[in-house]
């Protein structure tokens, strides 16, 4: 039973031990200890919700670049679609101005050729004129005893090539 | 753990030397024919080696040579006074007493001698003196005499005056010990936070205690006293380190036994349940005196428990489990030891072979201690903590429905 009862003294001294030891440990260490424990547990924290983040971040940019590369991709498509089309239509102007341009060319060339046959049957009957003429002349001379048969003649031959 | 093992393996080495000091001691004596017999040698050298080894003073009660007792001992050797042997090694004491060879007025004491303090309020006089004073017990000193009863010494004034008694005795210092350690193990670990920063990883002890001080925060102090749980936390820490170490130190073989006296654990108990009643709310001022949603007839019956139950058992409980838990822990260690001398008693033979049997118990006991010093350090600070939440808790739902019933 006599173990049952506490030692004032002992009582005494560890009451107040344990009093200042309670207050002194609480400012000298575990203050510090318990404030760095909740930083790095904070800070571990943010670090986990800051990676979560960056992850989160990532993923969009991902998505971004892969929305950037499909553009990009359809563009391609575009430009290359549209590159054909205009060689397509440049090449088809080509032709059908080549198309025209030989025309033309054929037609002056036609018109040069109808031109110049005019030119050359002009001559030609020029010449022939002339040629009749110049046997008119030498059988003329050859008749030129019978006037009034001369001027008929002349007159015949002048409504002949009128005719003509 | 380590620390015990390590502390062991010191005190094998420390008992082969005292084997030999004991030896040297006794040869000469025998020589002069005095009346030391070779079994009660034996004896003293056994029980000096296995005590020393297994972490008790290796103060045997017949060798304490006390004044009145050595007479009668010496003539009754054969006879142990267990209960006294069992008591003298977990009580307090006026002298840090660590071993004792020779007998009777022969015997040589290797002790500390510490502070007597006394207040006697009958003559309102203050003594202040070292233990010494006492020559064990051989002389009275200013007007105190030291006396042992059942292996625990104790004073006495020769007129019969009354008086305080604030020594500091071996327990006393013990304390202090005990708190220098905790000082500078919690200081060091605290420089080490300011030294390194929160962000670096922790090296050393500061690697062993981080995760009990999480886990006394995480699993103790937030479950319980919810989001007040900060204010605590600097007592619930002290409280668990304090008992831990004197757990394990009780353990080492220089006599510390703080935990296992009622009069420390009743102080821890004290600073509870002030810090519970100073911070005890209406409510639970409230649930003791108007429990809500009992009939009235019933509250007659009800307020006498509920008072008896938060105001005195609560913090009584504590102090008692505490203390019981180590005491026994201790006595249970001691007899088991003890029965080797039981048995030598009979018989040399049965002492001798009821030697392995003995320190295979007192391992295996050891071992559970180790344990049960972590368990009750825990169970204390969980129970500080879980008394102190239902003083500090809010209205709850669960009375609310009662009200309104």
């Amino acid at each position: 039973m006599e173990l049952l009862l506490p030692g004032f003294g002992l009582f005494f001294w560890t009451l107040i031990a344990l009093l200042f030891v309670i207050f002194l440990l609480k400012k000298f260490a575990w203050k510090p200890i318990l404030e760095a424990l909740n930083e790095r547990e904070k800070g571990i924290a943010d670090s986990i919700s800051a990676a979560e983040r960056i992850k989160a971040e990532m993923a969009n940019m991902k998505s971004e670049h892969d929305v950037l590369l499909n553009q990009a991709r359809e563009e391609r498509t575009q430009l290359l679609k549209e590159a054909k089309e205009t060689k397509d239509k440049i090449v088809n102007e080509a032709k059908e101005q080549a198309k025209e341009e030989a025309n033309k060319i054929m037609m002056e060339a036609r018109q040069q050729i109808e031109f110049q046959k005019n030119a050359a049957i002009i001559d030609v009957k020029n010449q022939i004129g002339s040629l009749v003429i110049e046997v008119s002349e030498k059988v003329l001379r050859k008749e030129l005893s019978n006037k009034a048969e001369q001027n008929q003649y002349i007159n015949t031959l002048a409504n002949e090539i009128k005719l003509n | 753990m380590t620390c015990v093992l390590t502390a062991l393996f010191a005190k094998i080495l420390l008992s082969i030397f005292f084997l030999r000091e004991i030896h040297i001691t006794f040869a000469p004596e025998l020589s002069k024919g005095m009346r030391v017999s070779h079994k009660t040698s034996m004896k003293s050298i056994v029980l000096a080696t296995l005590l020393v080894l297994f972490g008790m003073n290796s103060s045997f009660a017949q060798e304490h040579g006390t004044a009145s007792e050595p007479a009668i001992e010496h003539h009754e050797e054969e006879k142990l006074d267990i209960k006294g042997e069992i008591f003298g090694h977990i009580s307090d004491s006026y002298d840090w007493h660590f071993f004792s060879f020779g007998q009777g007025h022969d015997a040589n004491h290797i002790s500390l001698p510490l502070p007597v303090i006394l207040f006697n309020t009958t003559h309102s006089k203050l003594d202040v003196f070292l233990s010494s004073a006492f020559h064990h017990g051989h002389e009275p000193h200013a007007g105190y005499e030291l006396y042992v009863e059942n292996g625990k010494q104790k004073l006495k004034t020769q007129d019969g005056s009354s008086f305080l008694d604030v020594s500091i005795t071996k327990n006393v210092l013990c304390l202090f010990l005990s708190i220098g350690i905790l000082w500078f193990l919690m200081t060091g670990i605290a420089k080490k936070y300011k030294v390194n920063g929160a962000h670096k990883a922790p090296t050393g002890i500061q690697n062993a205690i981080e995760p009990i001080i999480g886990f006394i925060q995480d699993n103790v102090a937030k479950p319980n006293l919810g989001t007040k749980y900060m204010k605590y936390m600097p007592l619930l820490l002290t409280l668990f380190f304090f008992i831990w170490i004197n757990n394990l130190l009780g353990l080492l073989p220089f006599g510390f036994n703080l935990t296992g006296n009622i009069a420390v654990t009743l102080a821890l108990a004290l600073i509870f349940f002030v810090v519970m009643l100073a911070n005890s709310n209406k409510n639970f001022w409230g649930h003791i005196f108007n429990p809500p949603g009992v009939p009235l007839g019933i509250k007659f019956i009800l307020v006498p428990i509920e008072i008896l139950s938060n105001l005195l058992i609560k913090p009584v409980a504590l102090a008692i489990r505490l203390f019981a838990n180590i005491f026994a822990g201790h006595t249970i260690i001691l007899s088991i030891i003890l029965l080797i001398f039981i048995f030598a008693s009979l018989s040399k033979v049965a002492g001798v072979a009821f030697v392995p049997v003995s320190v295979g118990f007192s391992i295996f006991m050891f071992f559970l201690e180790l344990l049960v010093a972590a368990i009750q350090a825990f169970i204390f600070t969980n129970l500080t903590a879980v008394f102190i939440g239902q003083a500090i808790e809010e209205h709850h739902h669960d009375a609310d429905g009662h009200d309104h019933h």
